[in-house]
């Protein structure tokens, strides 16, 4: 039978399964085999924070979302084009996400009377009309899986759990995905079981081969790979890149990176990733609390190491008295908080930009800090360099605000020269700096108002720092109101002037009256929504903010330059009381607080209601 | 900067840290800020036994950080001229096990009271004493909190009268001592603020054990707590109540002596028993149990107080074991290359 191959410039696919089913692995390969395709792409997993719900539940349902495309894309699609939906759960939870039309591959095998009631459907969605709007391809996965395996010597629950790779195969068939690289990651991931990984490779080639001859499926699709700049490309999450970023900031700064921390949901895959390179003398501590691991972080700090703690928005919270003595005692420390849903423990798989006024005001006292903010997966990596500038420069703690979307998701990125990167070295303090020869830990630099680093075992230079106010200059005890109050403005006035790039503006034609502006993960949902809007002729600019404390000092220029500012965030409106509070500008807030990201489509509408709107 | 080592532990407290080239005097470690505890408190003493016995360590002045928490006693680190950080309450240990993690070329010490390390750090101390970092916890316990003025603290006995529970105090106290053998200490120590020679001897033990030493230090708050270890201070009765516990010597004071029971430990009075019978100190022993048994020798009075060394025992410290990891993935796989870093997995080039 020859099949049809049909061009697309993009596709939409979500796997969705019990948590039990691989589907995360699933999506991971696939990711793997169209990344090396050379399509650009974003993914989004969603899965639920219980291990193992039970079985077969709504609750326990995990899916992967991936985009894919011939041309660059910003966000890992709204609504999917191909839903692969392991059992009646996945199909459940996932079809009011599907577009019409849209293509259904569905286990029939777990279609059971006792499956389909434990999700409340009552007659089986695959034998009546319920799914006509949508095209429906049956396939007996875990049987065919089964049967393929027949001789293996393997048990019939480890034959069943290969379905997931049978699945595999077959998308990979009907995208024209490469398969090598999957098979060779099947052989080193089951090294120690070489019975498991000749199965389960046996499974991706059946369901490969089922494709290619089975009737449910008459055509097949090509999408070309993607004209992105030149270079060399990897595939890399938002925590991956993070992890990646830190180890380059210390390499770059020539310290040695020393993280405390304490496992937390999204955060704690940068914790297991620097865990592994202990070569580049990074030293990974698991700290016996939150409060610990930023501790153990601030002492490394004080003893001259790139000091790192990573957590999410209920670590933060607990971290806060520890950022507070480091704002005081003025040394560099890097605070990466990963935005989950919240208050409390919230929804932890869940995204949410609902930690920025925490950053920003959840310390006693006036307590200034620096806020950086990745804007996609791969900016995690530049922003990591970045804040770890800005605090070994003005020697403060830095916030770095990540999010669930940012940590989990992916996209191919465009790997740096390592001779791009800057130069982030700071000198330590080697000589006494006071009139008298003494050594003045509150002496300033005079342009950057930073004080002085000496790290213990530096002869001469024996001081005493803590959480007790401090003389200007001497840096002793002081309870003097006029000094108190000196440090108070002086501290503030050092991250007010921290050196951050202006803001830049995309308005192609120049002539936009509404402006955009995001910041962190919004980014790509909203310049999607954009290109959107610019296709149909619609004129709208687009800025987003990486430094949200302090901002680019033209960042009042720019927000009066337009009639309307619209800002989408995925909180209350916190970026935009800041900016209301400071500018006095009117903003038009767009806020949607679901765990999830942004959708372009959705965006789009909005801002055309904006520029519609008089 | 950091030097590692993969020798011995014991005895090499200090095999890491720099050694000073001159002589030393107590003059080198007082700082040139004027002392503001209470006249009369008990810390006053141990700050002079403190600085009196560093130069006899002979290790570099920049080398040494004292890293305290909040309370009366957090205060010692401005009064020494070392490197020192006075944070926040109950932290210092977390704080300090990040430097002394990071830096095993320092001799990093804990400054901290009951109030400080027992109950709002509590957490902290446990995870320190099992984990081994090199630390020296001198630990002040007047069995009070002295700077929030006068509230019962986790080692106050129970009805303790205080601004906070003027009807007594409710709670059963800590024994710290117990506390730190439970949480896997490897040294463990009891001296009083008074007894310069005996703190002094205790500190030596202390500094020379590379790992976390625990050091509880009886101390006189005289305006909160006044004469709560008067007992083991006052001449008519310490020589008897006082327990001296010196490695390879019989558990005996004057009048009292410790011997096996039929379920563990007891005081007996000394006239009466052979002396053969009298228990020998080993501070040495792996096991806990006996430590653990002296340490409940005195409870809930201040009957007969086991004073000096419990526990002194041979464990890997976690610095020299983390510093130990990054050695070895050097040695197995090089010094890591950010360029192969980042091109590590899969990759793909357009062009
Ligand atoms: S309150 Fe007590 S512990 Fe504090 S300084 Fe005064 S006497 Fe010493």
């Amino acid at each position: 039978m020859t099949k049809q191959v049909q061009q697309l410039d993009r596709v939409i696919i979500r796997f969705a399964g019990d948590s039990g089913d691989g589907m995360q692995l699933t999506g991971d390969r696939f990711t793997a085999e169209t990344a090396e395709f050379g399509n650009d792409l974003s993914t989004l997993p969603n899965f639920p924070a219980e291990i193992r719900a039970p079985a077969g539940t709504l609750p326990g349902v995990s899916s992967f979302q991936l985009h894919f495309a011939d041309h660059d894309i910003l966000t890992p699609g709204d609504a999917p084009n191909v839903l692969v939906a392991m059992n009646p759960a996945a199909l459940k939870a996932n079809l009011a996400d599907l577009p019409r039309g849209a293509d259904i591959i569905v286990n029939t095998d777990e279609f059971t009377t006792r499956n389909l009631a434990k999700v409340g459907y009552t007659g089986n969605p695959l034998a009546d009309e319920s799914l006509s709007e949508w095209r429906v391809h049956p396939v007996p996965l875990t049987s065919l899986t089964v049967k393929a395996l027949e001789d293996f010597d393997i048990s019939k629950k480890d034959a069943e759990r290969a379905k997931n790779m049978f699945a595999l195969g077959l998308l990979s068939w009907l995208y024209h995905r490469p398969t090598e690289a999957t098979i060779r990651f099947l052989e080193a991931k089951f090294a120690k079981k070489p019975d498991i990984a000749k199965a389960n490779v046996a499974a991706f080639n059946a369901g490969w081969n089922f494709g290619e001859t089975t009737e449910s499926f008459s055509v097949s699709y090509e999408i070309k790979p993607a004209k992105l700049p030149a270079g060399v490309y990897r595939n890399i999450s938002g925590n991956q890149a993070l992890a990646y970023g830190l180890i380059a900031a210390s390499v770059q700064s020539k310290l040695p990176l020393f993280l405390g921390s304490y496992p937390i949901t999204p955060a704690s895959d940068i914790l297991h990733e620097l865990s592994k390179h202990k070569r580049f003398g990074v030293r990974t501590f698991q700290a016996e609390d939150e409060i610990a691991g930023v501790g153990a972080a601030l002492g490394a700090a004080f003893g001259g190491a790139l000091g790192v703690t990573t957590t999410s928005g209920p670590g933060i919270i607990l971290k806060g008295e520890t950022v507070g003595l480091a704002v005081a005692t003025e040394l560099p420390l890097l605070v990466i908080d990963v935005q989950r849903a919240g208050p409390s423990t919230g929804m932890p798989t869940k995204t949410e930009q609902t930690d920025l006024l925490m950053a920003m005001f959840g310390r006693n006292g006036e307590s200034p800090v620096p806020i950086v903010a990745p804007a996609t997966p791969s900016d995690c990596f530049a922003a990591a360099i970045e804040a770890a500038r800005i605090a070994l420069k003005y020697r403060t703690p830095v916030m770095l605000l990540s999010d669930g979307y940012l940590a989990n998701g992916s996209e191919p990125w465009k790997v740096p020269a390592i001779e791009d990167l800057p130069d982030i070295s700071v000198a330590f303090a080697t000589e006494p700096n006071g009139d008298d020869g003494s050594y003045q830990p509150f002496k300033r630099d005079p342009e950057t108002l930073a004080r002085p680093w000496a790290v213990p075992g530096t002869a001469g230079l024996e001081h005493r720092i803590g959480g007790i106010e401090k003389a200007d200059g001497s840096g002793n005890i002081s309870y003097d109101p006029g000094n108190h109050d000196l440090m108070v403005r002086l501290r503030q006035a050092k991250i007010d002037g921290i050196d951050v790039p202006d803001l830049t503006v995309d308005d192609p034609d120049g002539d936009a009256r509404v402006l955009v502006i995001g910041w962190g993960s919004t980014y790509g949902p909203i310049a999607a929504a954009l290109r959107r809007i610019r296709k149909a002729g619609g004129k709208v600019a687009q800025a987003h903010l990486r430094h949200l404390n302090p901002f680019p000092k033209n960042i009042g220029e720019v927000l009066r330059a337009y009639d309307k500012v619209l800002l989408p965030e995925i909180n209350l409106g916190q970026l935009a009381m800041l900016l209301r509070a400071r500018f006095l500008i009117d903003i038009i807030s767009y806020n949607r607080v679901r765990g999830l990201p942004f959708k372009a489509e959705e965006l789009a509408g909005v801002i055309q209601d904006v520029i519609d709107s008089d | 900067m950091t030097e590692t080592t993969t020798n011995g532990v014991n005895g090499k407290g200090l095999a890491l840290i720099p050694k000073a080239e001159g002589r030393q005097t107590l003059k080198d470690f007082k700082s040139d800020q004027e002392v503001r505890w209470c006249p009369g408190c008990g810390d006053y003493a141990i700050l002079a036994a403190v600085q009196s016995f560093l130069p006899e360590l002979g290790l570099k002045r920049e080398n040494i950080v004292f890293v305290s928490g909040i309370g009366c006693s957090s205060r010692f680190p401005y009064y020494l001229n070392t490197y020192g950080f006075h944070s926040i309450h109950g932290r210092a240990p977390a704080i300090a096990t990040g430097l002394a993690a990071s830096r095993p070329d320092l001799s990093v010490w804990v400054i901290t009271g009951d109030g400080d390390a027992l109950s709002i750090g509590g957490n902290h101390l446990i995870h320190a004493l099992r984990r081994n970092v090199n630390l020296n916890i001198l630990l002040f316990n007047n069995r009070i909190y002295g700077l929030t003025k006068g509230q019962y603290s986790p080692t106050s006995e129970v009805g303790k009268i205080t601004k906070s529970t003027p009807m007594g105090s409710l709670d059963r106290p800590f024994n710290p001592i117990s506390l730190a053998l439970g949480a896997e200490a490897g040294f463990v120590a009891r001296t009083l603020d008074s007894d310069r020679k005996h703190l002094q001897a205790v500190l030596r033990e202390a500094t020379e054990h590379r790992g976390t030493s625990l050091v509880e230090i009886y101390q006189n708050c005289n305006i909160f707590n006044d004469g709560a270890f008067e007992a083991l201070k006052d001449p008519e009765v310490r020589d008897s109540i006082t327990l001296r516990m010196e490695h390879g010597k019989p558990i005996a004071s004057a009048t009292k002596a410790v011997v096996r029971s039929d379920d563990g430990l007891e005081v007996v009075d000394r006239a009466g028993v052979d002396e053969s019978r009298i228990l020998v100190h080993d501070a040495h022993r792996q096991d806990p149990s006996l430590a653990f048994a002296l340490s409940r020798l005195d409870e809930p009075a201040f009957e007969h107080v086991p004073i000096g060394i419990f526990r002194s025992v041979d464990r890997p410290s976690y610095d020299q074991l983390m510093n130990e990891q990054v050695e070895l993935a050097v040695s197995q796989r090089g010094r890591g290359d950010l360029g192969d870093l980042l091109l590590g997995g899969d990759t793909w080039r357009i062009n």
